[in-house]
């Protein structure tokens, strides 16, 4: 047969043939064997735990974003609300920078997570495969034992050296996909690490110069509004003087009692 | 025939279909020589489907040498065109 798969199994059927004349004893080849796969599914499954990490902590960077969304957007409508609509232009044009920022981490965060999970399927897969192997290898080397079986060995020989090879593709394969993902995982971890995000998410952490022009304004027009307060008052003669000093709280209606208890 | 698909496992596939597998199988040649990806990729996806479509899984017990080996369901064109040699595919 000639073609991807004629010439496909030509090259595999040598690689078995080559690992079984090597071969000086089989159980021991077998049973080597099925360790090293054993010590490949364990990598498999280090290379995805490492990749869920990442994933994780991207996704914390992405809620710290959405916040952030959230927040410059209150500012800009406190800002707009106070007047002051070059602050709130300040505050939405941050929004439009963070939002942007956002749906690239968000992408790279479902590109990790489908990816992740055809690992974790991959997984499964040669967990199944390696424990076939790990029957047909009894199956072979209780046939090994039996002299007169020889003939029948050969055959089966084949049939477990190829159950070998094939597993082995198998792992490798999962190991190279494993790591292209913990590799595209981890550069983007570097990227956080480096604070690539950091300026956007600072803005987010205390306060910031957006929330200090707005405390500004806010306190700047109450104390505005108690200046205009007090000034009604005073102009009102001397009269109502003593509620200047109860002053404008809610209890400031009930008497003596009220005031001590607050 | 014994048809294996490599990574995945074997099956026992009747004559005429391991036919229809070849003649499938010099297209998919074809279309890496005609460096046309699409057609490649779209020609060994309809391999791996008739295997599993129309093979019988082979019993874990049953130790038997595959009269066909097909390359993994994910190979790449990449791959196919470095024609499944070389340390990269078939490790030792």
């Amino acid at each position: 047969m000639a073609g991807l798969t004629g010439r496909f199994s030509v090259v595999v059927k040598s690689k078995i043939s080559k690992m079984l004349d090597r071969a000086e004893d089989p159980s021991e080849t077998l049973e080597y064997s099925y360790q090293k796969q054993t010590e490949l599914l364990q990598n498999v499954k280090k290379g995805l735990a490492d990749v869920v990490t990442s994933k994780k902590r991207l996704q914390l960077q992405s809620q710290k974003l959405e916040q952030q969304v959230v927040k410059l957007d209150t500012q800009a409508r406190q800002a707009l609300a106070a007047g002051n609509e070059a602050l709130a232009r300040t505050a939405l044009e941050r929004k439009t920078t963070v939002q942007a920022e956002l749906q690239g981490l968000d992408g790279q965060i479902a590109e990790l997570e489908s990816q992740q999970q055809s690992m974790i399927d991959n997984q499964a897969k040669m967990q199944s495969k390696i424990e076939a192997f790990r029957s047909k290898k009894e199956v072979i080397k209780a046939q090994y034992s039996a002299a007169e079986a020889q003939v029948r060995i050969s055959e089966a020989a084949t049939g477990v050296g190829e159950e070998m090879a094939d597993v082995g593709l198998a792992m490798q394969r999962a190991l190279d996909k494993t790591e292209n993902m913990r590799a595209r995982a981890s550069a983007v971890d570097e990227l956080e690490k480096a604070g690539a995000f950091e300026d956007l998410t600072q803005i987010g952490g205390g306060e910031d110069d957006i929330d200090r022009q707005l405390k500004e304004l806010s306190s700047g027009s109450q104390v505005e509004g108690e200046l205009e307060k007090m000034k009604a008052e005073l102009s009102a003669g001397g009269k109502n003087a003593g509620e200047l000093g109860s002053g404008d709280g809610p209890a400031a209606g009930g008497g003596t009692a009220g005031g001590e208890s607050a | 025939m014994i048809v294996r698909i490599a990574t995945e496992g074997q099956y026992r596939l009747a004559d005429e279909a391991v036919e229809r597998v070849n003649a499938l199988d010099n297209e998919a040649v074809a279309a890496v020589e005609a460096n046309d990806e699409p057609r490649f990729t779209e020609l060994f996806g309809r391999i791996i489907a008739l295997i599993r479509a129309e093979g019988i899984p082979l019993p874990e017990d049953e130790l038997h040498g595959s009269d066909v080996i097909v390359p993994p369901p994910d190979t790449s064109f990449e791959e196919a065109r470095h024609e499944f040699t070389g340390d990269g595919l078939i490790p030792d």
